[in-house]
């Protein structure tokens, strides 16, 4: 399973990625999408919307189950993915394609804390001993 | 964890296995939503290896089954003909629903859910004990299910077994016939055309591998669940159980109150008053209905009005539906409210099933 070297993770399986302006991109990993099955509905967070760090902030249901999404840093919501509304499968065609929403770090230094995709692969491996 | 004969086939298949009631088994085989559209528009295949063939044999079958079960066995008079039946507890409460076969008047056979077979078991022994001491009750786990639905089920079916299309082609609804080392039932759990197929299970493999190669696609639990839900069909363990009365649960049609026969539950469930009913639910709001999420009518605003018993997303109407247990005074048409999470989401009452045969059988809110 490839996990993407130019991302950041969490325990909690979700993607960011610093953009250039400053924001960041989030989503859920290929891993949780795999997971949960085929998608069927995403609820995102409002923009404007302040995030604390790992507040539930995003709901993504597959045929299966609804699985929470929490934010990996705090920060201002500045937009969502408009795509995922009519089609949520996006997620399943490519995790790290389908954005959930975009926020304005509080501290950009907070993604420093965040896993690399290798602390992310040893995560995804120890849950499946 | 149990498996059934087909378990290295599934994996050799790419099945993603869960734990099911202590079995492993495929919830689907990449696609859940493929897997479903398959089956409403052309054939699929499911392993149900893990429900429970019981044989019923002795001179006392029938007589043992008028107590035992609440539907009427004599409604079984043609060999190879089916029966949709709950037994219950004396409580009047569902241990577990199942289906009958008349082979001949000293044998017929049972298939009970696979959550449900160890207590199937011991509560039908306990009764034999009591009530027909002579009487065999088998487990036939030596025996492979494997359920093929969908509008090209039985063509797909006939091109692997040969002579079968003689022999089943005029079978009706909830009719079985042995042909050669395959039971054949027309009956099914997806509101689409097709055959449950028994047979030993030594030779599963090869005839899964057969059906697969005619073209019929391997189908996982995931897919059966939305098939059966979409079907209007009842799911033991989440749309009635041993504490839900089966006149609340949809299943009125299947409870035999007309005839002098005593089965057990009966004198509970005569003295018992309805006082809700199954009907069902079309999300009119985005998001998906869940079982015991909370539904409140627009009239009352009543938090404990109802509970969804079945919720989930429905491929062929591309929204989100349910089966509800609310008061009697809810009817099609009306519109509810369902708690999910802190919000309250509209649904349209709907008369199930959603779906049949391929079609659509609900007017869908726009």
């Amino acid at each position: 399973m490839s996990i993407p070297n130019n991302l950041k993770y969490t325990k909690s399986h979700e993607w960011v990625r610093l953009e250039g302006d400053g924001t960041a991109t989030v989503g859920i990993s290929q891993h949780a999408q795999e997971l949960l099955g085929d998608m069927v509905f995403v609820e995102t967070p409002a923009v404007g919307r302040k995030l604390k760090q790992s507040e539930e902030c995003a709901v993504v249901e597959s045929v299966k189950a609804a699985a929470d999404v929490y934010a990996p840093i705090a920060g201002e919501v500045t937009a969502v993915n408009p795509e995922l509304e009519s089609a949520p499968e996006k997620i399943n065609q490519d995790a790290y394609e389908a954005w959930l929403f975009k926020l304005k770090p509080d501290n950009a230094s907070d993604l420093d804390k965040l896993l690399d995709a290798t602390a992310y692969q040893n995560i995804i491996e120890s849950e499946d001993h | 964890m149990k498996t059934t004969a087909l378990n290295q086939t599934h994996r050799d298949m790419t099945a993603k296995m869960v734990d099911f009631g202590g079995w492993d088994m495929p919830l689907h085989y990449g696609s859940q939503l493929d897997e479903h559209h398959k089956v409403r528009s052309d054939a699929g295949m499911f392993d149900v290896s893990h429900m429970l063939a019981v044989d019923i044999e002795g001179q006392d079958a029938r007589a043992f089954l008028r107590r035992l079960v609440a539907n009427n066995v004599d409604k079984l008079t043609q060999p190879g003909k089916a029966l949709y039946s709950c037994m219950l507890n004396p409580q009047g409460g569902v241990i577990d629903d199942l289906i009958i076969y008349f082979l001949t008047e000293s044998h017929f056979r049972m298939v009970v859910n696979a959550g449900t077979a160890d207590k199937d078991m011991a509560w039908m022994q306990a009764q034999r004990d009591e009530l027909a001491p002579g009487l065999s009750i088998t487990p036939r786990r030596d025996l492979a299910m494997i359920a093929v639905q969908g509008p090209n089920a039985r063509a797909k079916v006939w091109h692997v077994i040969p002579g079968a299309q003689d022999e089943t082609e005029q079978l009706k609804l909830f009719q079985a016939k042995l042909v050669d080392k395959y039971f054949i039932a027309r009956t099914g759990y997806t509101g689409e055309d097709g055959f449950e197929i028994m047979l030993p299970s030594t030779d599963a493999v090869a005839f899964w591998n057969a059906l697969f190669a005619a073209g019929v696609a391997p189908a996982g639990l995931g897919a059966r669940d939305t098939l059966r839900l979409e079907a209007g069909m009842n799911l033991y363990g989440q749309d009635m159980d041993e504490t839900t009365n089966p006149l609340e649960s949809g299943l009125g049609w299947t409870v035999d109150l007309k005839s002098d026969r005593d089965f057990i539950g009966k004198n509970t469930l005569l003295e018992s008053p309805v006082k809700k009913q199954l009907i069902g639910l079309v999300l009119i709001d985005r998001g998906v209905l869940r079982s015991h999420q909370k539904i409140s009518a627009e009239r009352t605003r009543n938090e404990d009005e109802g509970e969804i018993t079945s919720g989930g997303f429905s491929p062929t109407l591309n929204k989100s539906i349910a089966l509800a247990r609310v008061p009697l005074n809810v009817s099609p048409g009306d519109e509810v409210q369902v708690a999910v999470r802190d919000n309250a989401l509209r649904a349209t009452v709907v008369k199930y099933p959603f779906v049949r045969n391929g079609k659509i059988l609900v007017d869908l809110p726009s």
